[in-house]
């Protein structure tokens, strides 16, 4: 289906991508879209590579999709971007945190960290690094990486402007946490050049 | 209206809500799980439960089905497989109140042990199979699966995928519709399955399933999206929308949502509104054989395959021999696989055993099972639930049989225990096994995300519950020497593998220490730091398996955002480099 958009938000189990998900998700139900996410549960969270589906537009079918079909790849840690790239659409855009968390294989000492990670993803495609992982601890709270990178993905869609979305992130996340999600937020967004 | 985000599992729990059910039992398995999670939201005019196993949960809500009330029982694929018995009975019976079986599939084996179709378990106990596509179908089509258990007098089996279960799509909510619950009486003709009776439910459930594949002819599960007449796809469940987003736009398809039995002849009559005839489903070639016997020749498996989940582009490549526009980037990611969690009670276990080269370890179904991942690599063998008792027994007699003296150990969870590990400990007493029964009691159900269980001393519905204490089970079945053991002391966990070896009597061990991810406990947590000038770079604290510690420029380095200060690796350490923060 041409008029849908779809987004993978990949990273690392426990990294909060699924709240991050939640979010948009609520956002873009707001603006009229129909949406269907894809999310997968047990094992793999158990420090796992972990990937979300997110897809929206007029009329959605599938919930997920295949190699070479995705607009937006947002990657909560640098190696998971790589793995994922295959995604992408040729002309798709990536939002990846300047972040890296060892694998069990790599910290068994079966293998080694890749370098040139976000090198990669920059000579290929149109790709924003955020330093999610520096601004959150700036903002006093690592555990709120995943709404800077919200912030970052929004931007990069050029959908900052579709609803309000510091109204959808307050009404999402705990109340106590509210005012540290809207400082990343807005430091997410500004994180992206426009 | 309102619309929802739900996922097919929170809209077949609404589903059955708005249907009227009264009685719900299952024990947890992905992709199945939250079906029941949801369940308690409404508990003020519904009873649900977690069950011991899903035998167990299938039979108490057939139990309610004959007593009048409409009943749900959910698990993952291999439940149903534990479940079988019940269900091949049920049928030949027939129902009171409405009976639903949701299967939750797993292709891909995203969290399961094997991809088994089991649409076929709908052919072979001869019962009405539902597949909804989407979150609303898994509401709508729910209320229908109640409709036609009662009129057809029969259970149904209402499947799901990974992809079903866990996608969201937008619903639109209903409300509840208390169910006129039937009188109870005796019935000793229908429900008492001895051979005579059985002898005449079987012609009644064949008769059952001609009036179903009638029915499904016209019924709303099943419908034709007629467009042009080059291309017919048949299709169910989630490969609908996968067949959708891949052949050309004016493609006809025939959906379907009653697939056992299949509508012959609204099959038949789209077959020949169509030049071309594709059938497009995950897994098996099952709904393909049975119109390819029906003597409709279609397209589908050879080029579709029958291995792994489907996606649109998969359909495309396959189909249409369109590859995706992959660009080679240069890196490649390596792999990620799950671990143990920073702090896992199971780590000080499979660590003890993985110093012990000549020990056979059968394990089981649970996070345990990553106790067989490197580098703690401390594992024989995983089957299926229960199967660590007694595959171990088996082992050990081979063992005995052929002269080899070698140490088995059979190793399970708490929550598999009460499923299916009391029959292999009455097993191991029973038939003289020698071996070490182990239960890696943490107090959950772990890895399906924390479910209570006959030993956590809460009911799904939130209630206080009877915690049954596994060493008093164990010492009633005769196990002389119950040794409970902490796993975060290496040095009490090695002592107790080795009393236990060196027992007289019959031994167990119970290693207990609750998940640290359980939200109800306090728990103990700090950090652990390296003294860089004491480490000599050995790796000894790599070998416990934690994802918080690496080594980088020849000295340890554990990530403080992911250590919760357990101490195992410092316990390993033979420099004593490794220390805890006291908070």
């Amino acid at each position: 289906m041409s008029n849908v958009r779809s987004m993978l938000l990949v990273g690392v189990g426990g990294q909060g991508a699924i709240l991050t998900a939640k979010v948009l998700v609520a956002g873009l139900m707001e603006a009229g879209y129909d949406v269907k996410m894809s999310e997968v549960h047990g094992m793999s969270q158990r420090g796992g590579s972990v990937s979300t589906q997110v897809h929206w537009g007029e009329k959605v079918n599938s919930p997920v999709i295949g190699k070479g079909a995705a607009d937006l790849i947002v990657a909560f840690e640098k190696m998971e971007a790589v793995r994922y790239a295959d995604y992408l659409k040729p002309d798709g855009i990536v939002v990846v945190n300047d972040y890296e968390i060892a694998s069990s294989s790599i910290a068994a000492g079966l293998c080694e960290y890749p370098e040139g990670c976000l090198e990669a993803m920059q000579k290929n495609y149109k790709c924003y690094v955020v330093k999610a992982a520096e601004i959150a601890e700036s903002l006093g709270n690592t555990r709120c990486m995943n709404i800077v990178l919200f912030g970052s993905l929004v931007k990069a869609l050029g959908m900052d402007t579709m609803v309000d979305w510091e109204d959808v992130i307050s009404r999402t996340v705990p109340e106590k946490f509210r005012e540290l999600n809207l400082n990343a937020y807005r430091a997410g967004l500004s994180a992206v050049a426009s | 209206m309102e619309r929802y985000l739900l996922s097919g599992n929170e809209a077949i729990s609404r589903g059955a809500y708005e249907a009227g059910v009264q009685v719900c039992s299952a024990y947890p398995g992905t992709p199945s799980t939250e079906i029941f999670e949801e369940l308690p939201r409404y508990k003020d005019v519904l009873y649900c439960e977690w069950a011991p196993n899903e035998k167990v949960a299938t039979e108490v809500a057939y139990g309610a089905s004959i007593a009048g009330v409409r009943s749900l029982c959910a698990m993952k694929h291999v439940g149903l497989n534990v479940a079988a018995d019940p269900v091949f009975t049920a049928a030949y019976n027939g129902v009171n109140g409405g009976f639903v079986i949701v299967s939750a599939d797993d292709p891909s084996m995203h969290s399961s042990q094997n991809e088994q179709d089991n649409r076929y378990y709908a052919r072979a106990a001869k019962i009405p199979m539902i597949e909804p596509s989407d979150s609303q179908e898994c509401l709508d089509f729910m209320k229908e699966a109640y409709e036609i258990s009662e009129r057809f007098d029969v259970p149904v089996l209402f499947r799901t995928t990974t992809r079903v279960a866990h996608s969201k799509s937008i619903v639109t909510l209903g409300e509840r519709k208390e169910h006129e619950v039937k009188p109870y009486e005796r019935n000793a003709r229908k429900y008492i399955a001895s051979p005579a009776n059985a002898y005449q439910n079987h012609p009644k459930l064949e008769r059952s399933m001609k009036e179903l594949e009638a029915f499904g002819n016209t019924s709303s599960l099943n419908r034709m999206e007629l467009k042009g007449t080059k291309i017919g796809v048949i299709s169910a469940s989630i490969a609908y929308h996968y067949a959708k987003d891949a052949f050309p736009e004016d493609t006809s398809f025939l959906k379907l949502g009653l697939t056992n039995p299949l509508p012959m002849d609204l099959i038949r009559s789209f077959a020949e509104k169509v030049d071309q005839l594709y059938v497009i489903e995950e897994l098996e070639g099952f709904m393909e054989e049975q119109i390819r016997a029906a003597g409709i020749p279609c397209i589908g498996k050879e080029l579709i395959g029958n291995m792994y989940e489907l996606n649109p582009q998969l359909i495309r490549e396959r189909v249409f021999k369109e590859t995706a526009p992959v660009t080679d980037i240069g890196v490649k990611a390596v792999s990620r696989p799950p671990a143990l969690c920073p702090g896992c009670p199971h780590r000080g276990f499979f660590y003890t055993m993985s110093r012990h080269k000549d020990f056979v370890v059968a394990g089981d179904i649970g996070c345990y099972t990553l106790g067989g991942s490197a580098p703690l690599s401390a594992l024989d063998s995983v089957i299926c639930m229960g199967a660590g008792f007694s595959a171990a027994m088996g082992m050990s007699k081979a063992f005995e049989q052929t002269g080899q003296k070698r140490k088995v150990f059979g190793v399970l969870g708490d929550s598999t225990f009460f499923h299916s590990g009391m029959t292999g400990a009455a097993e191991i007493i029973y038939n003289k096994g020698n071996l070490i029964p182990v239960v890696l009691d943490n107090h959950i159900t772990g890895m399906t995300g924390h479910q209570d269980n006959p030993g956590s001393g809460y009911t799904l519905q939130g209630d206080i519950a009877e915690s049954l204490k596994i060493e008093e089970i164990l010492a009633s079945y005769g196990f002389k020497n119950v040794i409970i053991v902490d796993p975060q002391d290496l040095k009490a966990m090695e002592q107790a593998v080795q009393d236990a070896l060196n027992s007289e009597v019959p031994a167990a061990i119970i290693v207990r220490r609750p998940c640290l991810l359980i939200k109800r406990i306090k728990h103990d947590i700090s950090k652990c730091v390296v003294d860089e000038d004491k480490c000599i770079g050995c790796r000894m604290c790599i070998g416990v398996g934690c994802p918080a510690i690496m080594v980088k420029d020849k000295k340890a380095h554990i990530d403080q955002n992911q250590c919760v200060g357990c101490t195992v690796c410092a316990q390993v350490c033979p420099k004593s480099a490794i220390s805890r923060k006291e908070n």
